[in-house]
Parts: structure tokens; sequence; C-alpha cells
């Protein structure tokens, strides 16, 4: 028999994924091998790219003396900080939204109107308002992760089917039971759908940040980059926050898949 | 028979849509004795699941009272375990998990927990999907599932909303033989409802046909065919009779023109 990896995880029903899997991801690594080659190409025709090469060795320089590091460093404490704060309040507004028709017709004005808002267009008011420390940055981010998120939540606990409260009530279930035991399980898939789309908005929303203004991070590193014509820095940078956004991304992807194996067809 | 377990009174349900309200039930009047199986058997819009959800406590009647042992009804309660046709599994919890949910709202002691689901997933046969999650099984072992969950909180009545309704034939024949045997091992009050005439007949001490516009009961039919009920019963000439006594009830209705307001 074939060797099985990928099955064995989830529930093994799926005898055809392995070979697919494959497949699909040899396609990947020659599509990835291909840009990088089409890149190398462009970059020796004399566009004004720098070569990978140049741009590894950028990469290993800033390694070496610690930037990269730092600069990773502060964008991610920044992201996190902001995207958790931002996801927990999200839950917690989603939830009451959702749970409370009064809630949802104070709230609901409130999070449609910011929602068609981009976050970063609040800058300049955060920034006069809170400084330029980190606070306005992490409000920003905050902002970003919750607006995305809230509306989410709150469809979750809104789509909660009806006939599984009918099921718990009838076992015995109280308020408190049937939304600890029923509405939060079946409204995790919807929360985390939000927290995932939540996340993306919060990584572009720091980058922005950082480019306007910050003294550490990634944003602010190739801002400066900008000013010497250092093209390697910059693409360092670019490549370092898709790289972090893309793990990110799995990373919850991940924790969502086993929060939620439970789900009928996947 | 002296106090009915089940005694509906004049149970009326009225929807208020648009101008003209829509008469679910208009006032029927039903006893149901313990330990009887009755099935109410009627067409669509006849008001027959309105009239479990209002026994069940999720619906409240517009008019007339519903009794469960001579008290009214006023909500749900441990003592009416309810069946739905979508089977209503929590599908985050295994079937153990499942089965004790009841009895964790009830905060009854883990061991004891643990005994009486190891008891009713034993009784409906699903000792080998205990630690399953409900999307691994058949709608046949869902509703299983769902039979012993109701079961495991031990109610005095069973309420069964067209339970077997969204399964396959033979599953649903099978099932409807594994549902009498349950029954004659753990006895309890049973109101089932179908829109499956043989369905409705096989399992029934009595049969509650009901008609539409407005809901009511057009005639109910004692079924006098002796537990246990097998295969050859189904076929048997008196089988036979009782269902097209029941089939003509339900398909041959006369339309009572509602009067107009």
């Amino acid at each position: 028999m074939a060797v099985t990896t990928a099955g064995a995880t989830r529930d093994g029903n799926a005898p055809a994924r392995p070979r697919k899997n494959r497949t699909f991801l040899v396609l990947n690594i020659i599509s990835i091998v291909a840009g990088i080659a089409i890149w190398w190409g462009l970059s020796l025709a004399g566009l004004q790219f720098p070569t990978p090469g140049e741009v590894v060795a950028a990469a290993w320089k800033m390694i070496k003396d610690g930037t990269l590091a730092t600069d990773v460093g502060a964008s991610l404490g920044r992201v996190l900080a902001g995207f958790a704060l931002g996801s927990v309040a999200a839950v917690i507004v989603g939830f009451v939204m959702g749970w409370y028709t009064v809630a949802r017709g104070l709230f609901e004005p409130w999070i449609q109107f910011f929602r068609t808002i981009p976050p970063l267009a609040m800058l300049p008011l955060v920034l006069v308002l809170m400084g330029i420390g980190e606070s306005p940055k992490i409000f920003v981010i905050f902002l970003a992760a919750f607006l995305s998120c809230v509306i989410s939540t709150y469809q979750g606990v809104v789509n909660v089917d009806k006939t599984l409260i009918n099921a718990a009530r009838v076992l015995g279930a109280g308020d408190g039971t049937i939304f600890g035991r029923v509405v939060v399980p079946a409204s995790t898939p919807f929360i985390l759908v939000g927290m995932r789309v939540g996340l993306g908005s919060a990584w572009g929303t720091l980058v922005a940040a950082e480019l306007l203004a910050a003294q550490a991070g990634l944003g602010h590193r190739m801002q400066s980059a900008q000013l010497y014509y250092d093209l390697p820095t910059i693409f360092v940078g670019i490549i370092a926050i898709g790289v972090l956004g893309l793990i990110m991304d799995r990373l919850l992807m991940i924790a969502g898949n086993k929060l939620t194996a439970w789900q009928e067809n996947r | 028979m002296s106090t009915p377990k089940i005694s509906v009174r004049g149970v009326e349900k009225v929807f208020p849509v648009g101008r003209e309200p829509f008469v679910a039930l208009g006032g029927v009047s039903l006893d149901i004795a313990d330990n009887e199986f009755v099935t109410v058997v009627g067409p669509s819009g006849c008001g027959k699941s309105t009239l479990l959800n209002i026994l069940a406590g999720l619906e409240q009647p517009t008019g007339g009272t519903a009794l469960v042992d001579g008290r009214p009804v006023t909500g749900p309660g441990p003592e009416r375990g309810v069946i739905f046709q979508q089977y209503a599994l929590f599908p985050w919890l295994t079937v153990r998990e499942n089965v004790e949910f009841g009895m964790r709202t009830a905060k009854v002691p883990k061991q004891d927990r643990r005994e009486r689901a190891e008891h009713f997933i034993r009784l409906v046969g699903l000792e080998q999907f205990a630690d399953a999650l409900p999307k691994t099984l058949s709608g046949g072992m869902k509703q299983r599932c769902a039979i012993a969950r109701a079961y495991a909180v031990n109610p005095s009545i069973l309420l069964m909303d067209e339970p077997f309704g969204a399964l396959d034939a033979l599953t649903r024949v099978r099932l409807q033989e594994q549902l009498l045997e349950t029954w004659s091992e753990e006895r309890r009050t049973v109101m089932f409802i179908t829109h499956d005439v043989d369905e409705a007949v096989f399992l029934a001490n009595r049969v509650v046909v009901m008609a539409a516009r407005p809901g009511r009961i057009a005639e109910v039919i004692e079924v006098d065919l002796p537990y246990p009920r097998d295969e050859d019963m189904r076929l048997s000439p008196e089988f036979g009779a009782l269902r097209n006594r029941v089939w003509h009830a339900v398909y041959h209705q006369r339309q009572i023109k509602e009067p107009a307001q």
C-alpha cells in the first residue's frame, strides 16, 4: 500500500488524498523555483532588481548584526498584542450582540460605520491623541482585528441551529448551559474564520503603520532603506513580512482545524 | 384508567400570519395513558408537530391547556424526552458525551453518569461507537444515539417528532423494530409523530389521525395487535386491515371550510 502520512492525522477516510497532496506539493515547488528563476532572470536582464543572491546576502548581514531579529520582534510584538486584544474584544462583543437584541441594536450602527473606514485612516487622529509610542500602533491593529472578527462572531451566534438549542433545553439546560455548551462551540468555526481575516488585516495594518511612524520594525526598516536606495534590504523586508504572515495564518488554520474537527462535510 | 399521563384539553394554536391568522391547532383534546404508545399521523400542516412542541414545552398554546401528570406544561422538563427528526446531536461531542449531556446538566455524579450512559448506549447497540463523533455515524446510528440521549435522563414520556422521517425505508423498518424492543425493555409513555401510515400502525397502541385547516383530530383508531410485533405481523391481514383504515382516514379527509372571518 501507499505511504499514508497526511490522512492519518485527520480521520483517515480519504485514501485518495496523499497522492493528490503530493502532486500538489510538487506543483507548488515547481512554481516557487520558477518564480525565483524569473526574478533572477529579470534582475540580470538589467531591471533595477537586486538578484536573489544579493538579497540573501543582505538578509544574512541583517541576521548577523541582529537588526532582522529586532525588527521582527518589534513587529510581531505589536501585531500579536493588537490581534490578541482585538480578537478577545470581538468575541465578547460578538457574543453579546448575538445573544441580546438590545446590545445588537446599540452596537450595530457603530460597528458598521467603523467597518467602512480603513483602520489606517484613523492613524492621524490616533497619533495626535495617543502620541508616537507603541500604543497608537497597537490600537490601530486592535481596531483592524476587532472589526474583522466581530461581525463573524456575531453571525456565528445568530446562526446557531435552533434545533440544537431546543435539544439542550429539553435535556434540562438553562440559559447559561446553553450558552457555554452549545452556542460557544457551535460558533467556534465562525470565530476562527473571523480571526483569520482579522490576523491578515492586523498584519497589513501593522506594516503600514510602521511605515508612517516607528523607530523599529519591518516597516520602519524598509522605510529607512528607501532613503538610501537600499533595494536588497527592502526585499528582505517584503519577504520577511510575507513569510511571517503566512506562518501565522497557517498556525491559526492548524489550530482551527484541531478545534473544529467535529464539523461535517470537510 | 385513572389520571391520564398526558392530557390535552382544547389546545389551540393560532399564528398571526397576515390578515387571516393561521389556525395550526383548533381545539384539540387527547388523553394518553401511562406507558401507552400513541402515534399521531396526518398530512403536513395538520399541526402534529405543533402539538408535540406544546407538550415538550417548546411552544405555548394560544388556548386550552396541556397537562402532564395533571400539571400544566409551562416549559421543557426532564420528565419529557424529545427526539427530533434532524437528530439534533451536538456535533462537537462524542456519542457518549451526547448521551451524558442531560445528566451533566442535572449534575448526576460522574460515576453514575458513565454507567447509565454505558447502559443506554448498549441498549441502542452503539457500544462500538461510544467515542465516535456524530459526523462518522450514519443517519440511523445518529437517531439511535439521540434515542439513548433522551432515555438517559430517565424521562417518563418520550416525544418523538418524525424521528425516522429522514431515513431510507430499510433502516426505518429496522429502527421501528429496535424502538419497540427498547420500549418493551424500558417502558415509557410515547407520543410518536409520523406521516407514514405503516409506521403509525406498526408501533402504536393507538393511532391518532389528524386533519388540517384547522389542525384537529379526525379519528382515533385502536391497534389491538399484540406486542412484540415483527415482520410477520406487518404482512398479516389484520395489520393490513388496520393500515387500510388509517390510510383511508388520512387521505380521504373531508375538507372543512374555515368560517370566513
